[in-house]
């Protein structure tokens, strides 16, 4: 990174050709940053891809359309199973290989969409905690649902799907995993850049209006009830995605993998990076794949005794997690994502050449960044800092 | 410094952009090609990753934390032990075992991680005694892709034992077909007028168990099956269910926090059904560990179950026992403190067998071979067409506190449940294999 913002080597672009062409710039540098990594951290750069998928769109829906869901963890299992159902289905109808892939992968979003419909439904109606509460249920609810139709969702074994091998014509240039991670990376960008499109979009505004202060956006004519839902099922829909990319990389999916912990983890990667900010999603789920191994990394490192060891083990995160929430939202209530934007305009004042837009974006307002992001009805300007 | 570029100079710096970023990733993508096995030299001679000339790195998963790890943390303590003292006495062929032991909490999604970074980060010899049914089933296709040895896996289940399909799989325990079997027989031969039900746990584990029972009762012989789900720690509506049937034998395919659950429930409804268990959930000084010291001996007296280790006054516990005094810190000495023992002591004679400069091709032959005898009540039933390691178990009941074998010891060969006579290893060389 030179701090340059990166389109400005494109200043004859803008609007949605910006967007579609940075996504391809970036998309590219991922997949041939993957040439640098060795198989495990590929495997951990698609799973930080396959969470992207889900925190871009919670970051969408609770920051921009102001609506808190704990249950992504759900919506992402939705996904996985409509994944492996899916796949499986197929496998025993003899299809592999890509088509199975991609058919396996629309049935994981049209399911999460449609879970993420009848939950946005029900949203529209709801506010604040109540909405929390029943996106909540629907997390608790998981293994419930897996036990009791275990002849399909196999209980807390969960299902096995078919392993998708390297194609042919890579075989001899990459590995399983950097396959897995080139997967994982063109799925996310495809979300994410369509995120992005929804976010600068007649939608977004409308979500953003919505947030603000719903009265005013209906006295508008925004209709605020079906952006609500729409937020909703787009934000379902990306973490649909994520779901079945998940399933890919790791042949199954189980209610294990898709605790209450796991979605409050989603929450504190969106909050991490920066509410409403896509690239905040990006560092937020990276923060979350990495930091538990740095940890597990360090504690094993340091040669505890082995009962502190086993007590650190698996709950040192979560209390490291915990703090960071706290940090960041005493120290950056915008988030990680908030600091590339700081340093600009400090930047910009201080070499005296003002970038226009940065240098009227408000400073963030800390009624903003709360960390539900629904409480305000206030209606008063609840200015994400991170536009472009 | 402008950032409004002059239309020219952006061209020129697109375009330079671009061919950087291409040459860049050509560049890349010379330094991280993978090695094709076939081109692979060393291929030929065998895969020695994790050995060098002083140790031999092993690796597991293992819940550490979550609803299983009270009744199983202690096994890879245990085996760790046992470790240390090998390798105090020298090792195996002058190498020394280090062995990486990773949480997993019992929870398919985490072993895959820990498993990945077992193989890639790690880069250990093999996986030994990875733990769970549904754990361990999440990275059996990742293990065989890898070609990692993935020895004695901690679990019952017969997906171990697919020597076509996963060559380097080999189970340790009894399957839960056989023990669900021996310990149906076992009530038809002693019981034969009381009603029998099972309650089993939602996965392969529960689903064998209940294969095995109707083996020896028959399909009608099982009054009433109730299935629970670990990640739900409640089973009252079940244990109601059974009572409600009228149940006077209940098998139970629980891991040992379930049993305790399900025998505490119970006593709490003033219900006192004749208990029989699957080793995997039947250890005893576990379960007092769990419903406390006061009660466990009047809830579990008489409670049956199934094991196939040395137990009570051998020789082998003996020496256990003093291994668990020096490198265990004195912990608690129970069922899996024998267990994870057990199965460090048939690792390190499967890595003798393997011979001097051990490769994981040589390891998975002597597995393979029959060749190994472990310390178990009966002989291993490893070979060239079997990856699973007892066909058979012994009967033990709790009496006064005291867990041990019975009389009666079954086994299952072509889907048929026999009575066989134990045949119990002796020690040798003090647990010191390779000599």
């Amino acid at each position: 990174m030179t701090g340059r913002r990166v389109p400005r080597l494109l200043p004859g672009l803008t609007g949605t050709r910006r967007v579609l062409v940075t996504a391809v710039v970036l998309t590219v540098l991922a997949l041939g940053g993957t040439f640098l990594l060795d198989p495990f951290r590929n495997f951990q750069l698609a799973t930080a891809a396959a969470y992207l998928c889900a925190v871009a769109g919670l970051t969408l829906l609770i920051g921009l359309s102001g609506q808190l869901s704990l249950g992504h963890a759900a919506l992402m299992a939705a996904g996985g199973y409509g994944y492996a159902l899916t796949s499986n289905a197929l496998t025993d109808a003899g299809l592999d290989g890509l088509p199975r892939f991609l058919a396996s992968l629309v049935a994981a979003v049209v399911i999460a969409c449609l879970l993420g419909l009848l939950l946005g439904l029900a949203a529209a109606r709801l506010r604040g905690p109540y909405l929390a509460g029943l996106t909540l249920a629907l997390v608790i609810a998981l293994p419930a649902i897996t036990s009791v139709w275990s002849p399909v969702f196999r209980g807390d074994q969960g299902l096995q799907t078919a392993y998708n091998p390297v194609p042919t014509a890579l075989e001899r240039l990459i590995a399983v995993e950097q396959w897995q991670a080139w997967v994982a990376i063109l799925v996310a960008s495809v979300v994410v850049t369509a995120l992005t499109i929804v976010r600068r979009g007649t939608l977004g505004l409308r979500m953003r209006a919505v947030r603000d202060d719903e009265t005013a956006a209906r006295l508008n004519g925004v209709p605020a009830r079906s952006v609500k839902v729409a937020a909703f099922t787009v934000s379902a829909a990306a973490a649909g995605a994520g779901g079945a990319v998940l399933c890919f990389i790791t042949q199954s999916v189980s209610p294990g993998g898709y605790t209450l912990a796991f979605s409050l983890l989603l929450v504190v990667a969106a909050i991490v990076g920066g509410l409403g900010s896509i690239g905040g999603a990006v560092i937020g789920s990276m923060v979350i794949v990495v930091l538990p191994w740095l940890l597990g990394a360090g504690t094993a490192a340091l040669d505890l005794p082995a009962e502190l060891e086993q007590r650190l083990s698996g709950n040192l995160a979560v209390l490291v997690f915990g703090a960071l929430l706290i940090a960041v939202m005493l120290l950056r209530p915008d988030g990680l994502a908030g600091l590339a934007g700081a340093w600009r305009r400090r930047r910009a004042r201080r070499g005296g050449s003002a970038l226009p837009r940065a240098a009227t974006t408000p400073p963030a307002a800390a009624d903003s960044l709360d960390p539900a992001g629904v409480a305000d009805t206030s209606g008063h300007s609840r200015t994400i800092p991170i536009e472009r | 410094m402008s950032h409004q570029s002059p239309a020219p100079r952006s061209a020129v710096r697109r375009t330079g952009g671009l061919i950087a970023a291409s040459a860049l990733i050509v560049g890349l993508a010379a330094c991280s090609t993978p090695t094709a096995p076939s081109d692979d030299p060393a291929a030929a001679e065998g895969d020695s990753t994790g050995v060098t000339d002083t140790t031999v790195t092993i690796g597991t998963h293992t819940p550490l934390t979550g609803p299983a790890a009270a009744g199983y943390s202690s096994i890879s303590a245990a085996a760790s032990a046992y470790f240390d003292y090998l390798n105090d006495q020298g090792g195996v062929n002058g190498r020394t075992i280090e062995f990486i032991v990773k949480d997993d909490g019992y929870n398919p999604a985490n072993t895959q991680t820990a498993v990945r970074e077992l193989v890639q980060q790690d880069e250990v010899f093999a996986i030994l005694n990875g733990l769970g049914t549904a754990t361990h089933q999440s990275v059996l296709e990742f293990l065989d892709q890898n070609s990692v040895p993935d020895l004695f896996v901690a679990s019952g289940s017969t997906s171990w034992n697919q020597p076509d399909t996963y060559p380097n799989t080999f189970g340790f325990n009894a399957d839960y077909v056989v023990e669900g079997a021996a310990l149906g027989q076992y009530a038809a031969d002693e019981f034969p007028d009381k009603s029998v039900c099972v309650l089993g746990q939602d996965d392969d584990f529960g689903d064998e168990f209940i294969e095995g029972v109707e083996l020896a009762v028959g399909a009608d012989g099982i009054t009433e099956t109730q299935r629970y789900s670990v990640s739900n720690q409640d089973v009252t509506a079940q244990i109601g269910a059974l009572q409600a049937a009228g149940c006077e034998i209940v098998a139970l395919a629980t891991i040992n926090g379930f049993t305790a659950l399900a025998v505490g429930t119970a006593a709490q409804l003033g219900w006192f059904p004749q208990w029989f268990s699957s080793s995997s959930g039947a250890d005893y000084p576990t379960l007092v560990g769990y419903l406390g010291e006061d009660v466990a001996p009047k809830v579990l007296q008489g409670f049956t179950g199934t094991n196939y280790l040395p137990m009570a006054d051998d020789e082998w516990v003996t020496l256990f026992r003093e291994i668990n005094d020096e490198f265990n810190d004195a912990a608690p000495f129970d069922g899996n403190t024998i267990y994870g023992m057990s199965v460090a002591y048939l690792f390190a004679e499967a890595l003798a067998a393997a011979g001097e400069d051990p490769t994981r091709e040589a390891l998975v032959e002597a597995v393979s071979s029959g060749d190994l005898v472990g310390n178990g009540i009966l002989p291993l039933a490893f070979g060239p067409d079997s990856h699973a390691a007892y066909l058979g178990v012994g009967i033990t009941t709790v009496d006064q506190g005291v867990q041990d074998y019975l009389d009666a010891t079954y086994e299952v060969r072509d889907g048929a449940v026999s009575a066989v006579e134990p045949s119990p290893v002796p020690l040798s060389n003090a647990a010191v294999p390779g000599e």
